[in-house]
């Protein structure tokens, strides 16, 4: 039932900073930018697993070991409050699952590269989870209160594995040379997919702007992107290594750094499903769903004929 | 109100079981954080009876000590208000300020008040 009316009491929410819940009325294209949006979001957080979970049996120590595992649990955790957010708007998982599955819905380009060596696992720490980051933290100011109420979540647990990437590098950095060379090697690589994760840049990005009105985003691609590159060209100091960029500059006028030209073509051909790893990816997806679908069913087929007695007891009582 | 996270999930399209399709039924999870503080709702996860919710909610919603106690409850068992009687709904609170502390016109000289 839309009308002027509840258009503009929604706008005039969005105006105040009030969050739109999910039982408010909302246009149906905030509705189904916000959908695309978050499914998208939590499907990169689950195939996000994948890269990293390549290294998990041959983390170098213990203490790596037990860091990996417990990052890609988080990023698990951060598929499912982002599902959960999703499903607020009348999707089910089913139906976001079917979408990732048949390649109509995307997830994150990044995830498309290989982990070729043991310093990836510093590179995505550092430039993967930081690029996320600087796109997460505005996001907890989301005009949609379960998105920004799961980005908050998010947010607080991302920090670590931005920390533990880092200090893979130095570790790496402050070694031998090959070593050294191993990190150089992986931040060549990772380098310029991670500034591509901002996105096209804002004059191809025609969704943006209405984006921006809603209050969903709060800066531009290119704002975010700039920001992160003006604290990579710094950071990359510490570790005693260098950006794959000849035209990375400080810019004195600008008051930022200066970068060379991205590689858009090679951006829209991993989005469209010509990456090193995006059928590898989805198929090792599809198939850990198909191995648990006896699960699934074993579950909710025991659970209908006879649900287990709850150790505890019923919270009131 | 947070509770209306996944209400919307409830809207019609739920079998009898809160099943749609195979999927398992959704539950909304409260956790509370320490003795002494409320549970307060945390989000919602899919969970095929009331001990798998609380074990999955255990994974996803206290990886880091979040809390000493978690509440689950299948959300088509929650029941919201509506929004959009909202000023209906609220609204005869509206003129009775007398129920405020800074309704009553005091001297500056009254202590411990
Ligand atoms: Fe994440
Ligand atoms: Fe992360």
């Amino acid at each position: 039932m839309h009308n002027q009316e509840e258009e503009k009491i929604f706008l005039d929410k969005i105006d105040k900073e009030i969050k739109i819940e999910p039982k408010d009325w909302m246009p149906e294209q905030y509705r189904k930018t916000l959908i695309r949006q978050i499914s998208q979001h939590a499907h990169s957080e689950i195939v996000g697993m994948l890269p990293e979970a390549n290294w998990i049996t041959r983390a170098p120590s213990l203490r790596r070991k037990a860091t990996l595992i417990a990052k890609v649990q988080d990023e698990a955790g951060h598929g499912l409050y982002l599902y959960s957010a999703a499903e607020t708007m009348n999707i089910s998982r089913d139906e976001m699952i079917e979408q990732l599955h048949s390649g109509k819905a995307k997830y994150s380009s990044i995830f498309n590269y290989p982990t070729l060596s043991w310093a990836d696992m510093g590179a995505i720490g550092w430039l993967v989870d930081g690029a996320a980051i600087m796109n997460q933290v505005p996001l907890c100011r989301c005009s949609y209160g379960p998105y920004a109420r799961a980005m908050i979540r998010i947010c607080k647990e991302e920090s670590f594995h931005q920390r533990q990437g880092f200090e893979i590098l130095l570790t790496l950095s402050k070694g031998s040379e090959a070593q050294k060379q191993m990190a150089q090697d992986s931040i060549n690589r990772w380098w310029w997919p991670s500034i591509m994760m901002f996105g096209p840049n804002d004059d191809a990005s025609p969704h943006s702007k209405q984006s921006m009105a809603w209050k969903i985003k709060r800066f531009s691609n290119d704002e975010l992107r700039q920001k992160f590159i003006d604290v990579c060209a710094e950071q990359v100091k510490i570790l005693g290594l260098t950006l794959p960029d000849e035209k990375l500059k400080w810019n004195e006028e600008r008051k930022h750094y200066d970068f060379g030209e991205i590689n858009w073509e090679e951006f829209w051909n991993v989005v469209n499903g010509n990456g090193p790893c995006n059928k590898e990816r989805l198929a090792a997806r599809v198939k850990a769903h198909e191995d648990g679908a006896w699960v699934r069913e074993a579950a909710a087929a025991h659970a209908k004929k006879n649900p287990r007695p709850l150790k505890g007891r019923l919270a009131t009582v | 109100m947070e509770e209306q996270n996944s209400i919307s999930n409830d809207d019609g399209n739920n079998s009898p079981s809160g099943a749609r399709g195979n999927e398992w039924p959704l539950w909304e999870i409260f956790i509370r954080s320490k003795n002494g503080l409320d549970h307060k709702h945390a989000g919602s996860l899919h969970a095929a009876d009331a001990e798998m919710a609380i074990e999955n909610a255990r994974d996803v919603y206290t990886r880091r000590m979040e809390g000493v106690s978690i509440w689950a409850v299948e959300s088509k068992y929650i029941h919201a208000s509506n929004p959009d009687e909202a000023s209906s709904l609220y609204d005869p609170a509206n003129d009775k300020l007398y129920r405020h502390p800074t309704f009553y016109d005091l001297p500056d000289e009254l202590r411990n008040m």
